[in-house]
């Protein structure tokens, strides 16, 4: 079901390239993906603005989500979901420990600041080299196998990576505190205190990621902040390349992985290092993440090596749209805003809304949504991503799609026309 | 696909419009007051960052409770609690210096990663000017790490590894709440008394950081009087079934087991060996006996019938000043409110957060200002009493507090599920302070005061 929804005008541009690229394309994109690279670098580009559209002041200020460390997680877990689906998304291959490479890329960049110095960039290439040789081991033995056999390894490798982590490599990875700064560290390359006294922060180039300027116009406030604009940068880069792989004939290749890998053996092709790949591009993307996180946030703790961080960005990935480009980040947008404002909702906020009504219904209301909100945000997510699965199979993608049919249905014969090319 | 035509007038307008809004004032909250997130207009943001969910959960929660009882007292509402009690007579109801206290609460998940989270979404979102909070030591020295950073306060939850305030000690936080060294210098004069000086110890440790730093108090304070160590074992911290543990116990030659659990992890261990028949056991010719260095009334809830007779220390509990005296002075006061509004005694997690708000209010007044860094200068050093933990010192070299450590043990007939545990004894501040360079809390250095941007 999903496959054919997605791949339809997946391949079109695939097999329409050389007409393309003879029109000249720009950036090497064929339009549509250009569209829909220039709406994610806008939509990027404008988020703070975007996620804070209640005044600072008002009651709704609560479900504004765009001060710097919630945008910077957007980000990230943006990368991190993209890079998850060139594995799962083109080949199929369902990866359930691929938080292990997102916490191996967060251990190498915490090193680099503790040894070189706090220059971001270093950090980054660091986490970026780590996870890639971690996923050339892990990939190799666990590709041996497919299916449910290779979640199943990959989950293990993991797991094991994540007890490693926990208590046996405590002198490398902090143990249970994580793995965080200090005041003795060597960072030949930089300072090792600030003028204050205090451990310096990340900066790239000397500009703090944490500098942030607020923007007030108005009763509204926005935060434009250093790190967030750093990691979005990044992200569009990441996101361009995945979008030049999806294209590309070794993405072709990972699709025909996916649909048929016996008949691909057949026609004598080794479909192995192709697969191996993809795992590592993935693993680097999730490297690239975890370096991320730490340029921002400077603590490496081993609980995101878990299997439920593994678990979590295939949910942002089933939830965004398996196999489309721009799923995986809306996904991971939705899964880190459940994360961190609808666990904030706590009784007395409750208390505050229901207030106009009479206080026997008031506490009725109350007690009606509590189980929905704080520590409960969970079950509104399961709730959430069931209704996704079971009515949108193909994601908020395919929800989107759906909608935007349903409207161009409506605005009457003239765009018959465009509706004609999806359904190619 | 639809062709946007751009034109000059168009870009003209929309720059225009940019501009107009760009022009407006704009300006960084932090140059007003020189402090990361200045309290603005008549309230003051505090931010309670607690597990709601995970293992510490009930722990969590009773935080909570405390924190908004602590809330209320501040603002003047209820009965004041220990303000009466408390030896500074700075707050009187009016809230801090005057502006109201409001507070936001998170999820620590007991992860460093999303305590982490949590706090700075209270710090950057919320405009908290202080966090408190927490009931584990990984979170807390993760958070008060990014405190340091941000330039606010951390005043700790429940956090009793040494490292908090020994390797990974930070100027911008505080503890209130005991350590394992301490845990270890109550316990081993009553452990000697009660069971003598030649026995051979077995240590169960949790395979984590707070594991490490109790068994190396425990170990230490227990050789140093005699105890031979015979085995020390990791357990993972997710184990769940500690039968295959207990098994080798008895064979080792070892006649007391020392639990180094905590929460979930010590209900099973201490079920296990308990329903193993280790405390019906004669080893060496002697009883054998069961030791759990950190107890909690939530935790002793769990274990039930157990726990009875086991000896463990305290931060605090709540018949302190019924049983022993006026020393403890607050314990009621506290107890009273707590009871009146929940309808239970509260337990040491719950006090020490309650002490830590009040704490922080107090230095706030002396200060005169918000800003941390004169937060830090108040608190550094400040003695004081009432608050039921007897005359206690905030140290300045490592933002510790001193003061009497509470040992107790199951009580063989407890008459309801609040009452437990018996008091022992309580060790007397002198017998468990310790040098600052101590080598159990060698390696780190406070740094200096950040108060942000």
């Amino acid at each position: 079901m999903t496959d054919q929804t997605q791949s339809a005008p997946a391949q079109r541009p695939a097999a329409t390239s050389p007409d393309t690229r003879r029109r000249g394309a720009t950036l090497g994109l064929a339009p549509r993906d250009l569209g829909l690279f220039l709406f994610v670098a806008g939509l990027t580009l404008c988020a703070p603005f975007l996620l804070n559209p209640f005044p600072a002041d008002s009651s709704l200020a609560q479900f504004n989500a765009g001060y710097p460390d919630l945008m910077q997680r957007f980000v990230i877990f943006g990368i991190f979901a993209i890079g998850f689906n060139i594995l799962f998304g083109l080949t199929g291959y369902l990866s359930f420990g691929h938080a292990a490479f997102l916490g191996v890329g967060s251990y190498a960049g915490v090193w680099m600041f503790k040894l070189i110095g706090m220059d971001v960039l270093p950090a980054i290439a660091a986490s970026v080299i780590t996870a890639g040789l971690f996923s050339v081991v892990i990939g190799y033995v666990s590709l041996r196998r497919s299916g449910i056999y290779f979640s199943i390894l990959t989950l293990a490798f993991a797991q094991m990576c994540f007890a490693l982590a926990y208590s046996v490599l405590t002198p490398i990875t902090g143990g249970e505190t994580g793995l965080q700064l200090s005041l003795s560290d060597p960072r030949i390359l930089g300072a090792a205190a600030s003028a204050s006294g205090n451990i310096p922060v990340p900066s790239l180039f000397g500009v703090e990621m944490r500098e942030t300027t607020d923007l007030r116009l108005g009763a509204w406030s926005f935060s434009l902040n250093v790190g967030y604009y750093f990691c979005a940068a990044v992200m569009l880069v990441a996101f361009y390349l995945a979008i030049r792989l999806f294209r590309s004939p070794f993405g072709m290749m990972l699709r025909a992985v996916k649909s048929n890998q016996q008949r691909l053996y057949y026609t004598g092709l080794n479909a192995r290092p192709y697969t191996l790949g993809a795992f590592v591009i993935s693993g680097m993307y999730a490297g690239l993440a975890g370096g991320l996180m730490v340029s921002m946030d400077p603590l490496a703790g081993a609980e995101r090596m878990q299997w439920t961080a593994s678990g979590e960005v295939v949910l942002m990935t089933i939830l965004g749209g398996a196999g489309t480009l721009i799923g995986p980040v809306l996904g991971a947008g939705v899964i880190k805003y459940f994360e961190n404002i609808f666990s904030k909702l706590n009784d007395s906020v409750l208390h505050g809304w229901f207030a106009f009504l009479p206080d026997g219904l008031e506490n009725f209301v109350v007690a009606i949504v509590h189980p929905f909100v704080g520590k409960g945000w969970h079950l509104t997510l399961g709730l959430m991503f069931m209704a996704v699965v079971i009515f949108l199979p193909g994601g908020l993608v395919e929800g989107g799609q759906r909608l935007s049919r349903l409207f161009r249905r409506k605005s009457g014969p003239e765009t018959r026309s465009t509706n004609d090319t999806p359904a190619e | 696909m639809t062709k946007r035509h751009v034109t000059r007038r168009g870009v003209i307008q929309t720059g225009a419009i940019a501009g107009a809004g760009l022009a407006l004032p704009t300006y960084l909250r932090a140059q007003e007051s020189g402090f990361t997130n200045a309290p603005q207009g008549d309230t003051v943001t505090l931010g309670f960052n607690v597990p709601q969910t995970g293992p510490y959960a009930d722990e969590g929660a009773d935080e909570l409770r405390a924190f908004e009882l602590a809330v209320e007292h501040l603002n003047g509402e209820d009965d004041g609690g220990m303000l009466q009690t408390f030896s500074e007579k700075n707050l009187d109801g009016t809230g801090i210096l005057g502006r109201r206290v409001e507070y936001v609460t998170g999820d620590t998940q007991t992860k460093s990663d999303a305590a982490r989270a949590s706090a700075r979404s209270m710090i950057e979102k919320d405009g908290a000017i202080m966090v408190s909070g927490g009931s584990s030591s990984g979170v807390a020295v993760a958070v008060q790490a990014l405190c340091q950073e941000a330039g606010i306060i951390f005043m700790a939850g429940l956090t009793h590894s040494n490292d908090t305030t020994g390797k990974d000690k930070r100027a911008n936080g505080f503890r209130h709440f005991f350590n394992s060294y301490m845990s270890g210098a109550a316990l081993a004069p009553i452990l000697a008394a009660q069971y003598g000086e030649d026995r051979k110890a077995y240590h169960l440790t949790a395979d984590y950081n707070w594991g490490y730093t109790t068994e190396e108090a425990i170990r230490s304070s227990t050789e140093a009087m005699g105890w031979e160590t015979v085995a020390a074992v990791k357990t993972p911290l997710t184990q769940t079934d500690f039968s295959s543990y207990i098994a080798p116990v008895l064979q080792s030659g070892a006649d007391v087991l020392v639990l180094n659990h905590y929460g979930g992890n010590m209900v099973n261990s201490l079920t296990n060996a308990v329903q193993f028949g280790l405390r019906q056991q004669e080893a060496n010719g002697k009883q054998f006996e069961i030791v759990v260095p950190l107890y909690s009334e939530l935790m002793a809830r769990g274990a039930g019938e157990n726990i009875t007779g086991i000896l463990g220390s305290q931060n605090w509990d709540w018949k302190l000043e019924n049983e022993l005296g006026a020393k403890y002075a607050g314990t009621n006061a506290f107890v009273q409110s707590f009871g009146e509004k929940y309808g239970f005694p509260p337990s040491q997690a719950a006090h020490t957060c309650y002490v830590q708000t009040l704490l922080y209010a107090d230095a706030v007044t002396r200060a005169g200002s918000f800003n941390p860094c004169a937060v830090v200068e108040a608190l550094e050093g400040f003695e004081f009493d009432g608050l039921g933990n007897g005359p206690t010192l905030y140290r300045a070299d490592d933002h510790q507090c001193f003061k009497d450590v509470v040992v107790v043990r199951g009580k063989e007939n407890p008459e309801n599920e609040f009452d437990l545990v018996e008091i022992v004894e309580v060790t007397p501040v002198d017998q468990v302070t310790y040098e600052p360079d101590h080598p159990q809390f060698s390696g780190g250095s406070l740094g200096t005061c950040n108060a942000g941007a």
